[in-house]
């Protein structure tokens, strides 16, 4: 028999590690993506048929670039937030789950990355 | 601790029947439970569509030849109907999301209230994809 009490067992074992900080994160990045969202996916269904150049010009407006920066931000971080949790949730063996975790968050930072250099090098470039 | 000789052998188990016997016959699915699976999903589906996105938006920053490639592939009809599930999802997830940000305000708890909400979020969100399509079609 263990003379150790409960609480100096239970000490240090805690699952959260970083307190609320994940959870806030994701409501507030959802927020975000309430008007950001609507207006992303109405702009693809509207400009998905739109040629080249008209895209280019769409792109390059300033508050359309603008607009596009904060939603690959919020949506890219929103993402990587909420598969997170999918894999805490489903995957078992920690070896696995800190890997997939890894693996998710830089896959989404280096999409992230890339789409927003591509969004600011038509801004930035001539038409 | 004694040993459990009770215990089922292991060719027990495998041979009992498992959940996907069960659903349907034995299991009443809830809209409750169908729509938080719902939100799983269609937040794993539009994980997986940022891709696309990023391949969208890279493409018309690389040149006309990379976006003709993608706007070929998009346009086609996998590419238009993955395009309009992709905008259901966005916007189920939407209503839901809301949905759920106002349960984390401390409102609408109760299953009268929850039902409620779950019904309005799929009239919803199908009402707005209907919408967006409509509208961009129309301007």
């Amino acid at each position: 028999m263990s003379l150790r009490s409960p609480l100096s067992e239970a000490r240090g074992l805690g699952s959260a590690k970083d307190g609320v900080g994940h959870w806030w994160m994701q409501r507030l990045s959802a927020l975000a993506l309430i008007p950001l969202s609507l207006w992303f996916v109405f702009s693809i269904a509207r400009y998905h048929v739109a040629d080249y150049p008209t895209m280019l010009a769409w792109i390059h407006a300033p508050l359309v670039a603008v607009a596009l920066v904060l939603f690959f931000l919020a949506a890219f971080y929103h993402s990587a937030l909420g598969v997170q949790v999918v894999i805490e949730d489903y995957i078992g063996n920690e070896a696995l789950k800190i890997g997939g975790i890894a693996l998710v968050k830089l896959a989404h930072f280096a999409l992230a990355a890339a789409s927003i250099y591509a969004v600011l090098k038509i801004a930035f470039g001539a038409l | 601790m004694a040993e459990n000789t009770t215990a089922p052998k292991s060719a027990q188990i495998a041979a009992r029947p498992l959940s996907p016997f069960m659903l349907g016959p034995y299991y009443k699915f809830q809209l409750t439970s169908v729509l938080s699976f719902a939100h799983r999903i269609s937040g794993l589906a539009l994980s997986l569509g940022t891709v696309l996105i990023a391949i969208w938006v890279l493409s018309a920053a690389n040149g006309a030849w990379s976006y003709a490639q993608f706007a070929t592939v998009a346009r086609s009809i996998p590419g238009e109907v993955l395009l309009f599930a992709w905008s259901w999802a966005l916007l189920y997830h939407l209503c839901n999301g809301i949905r759920h940000l106002v349960w984390d305000s401390g409102f609408a708890f109760e299953i009268k209230h929850v039902y409620l909400g779950g019904y309005l979020v799929v009239a919803i969100s199908l009402v707005l994809t209907a919408a967006v399509w409509a509208v961009a079609f129309a301007v």
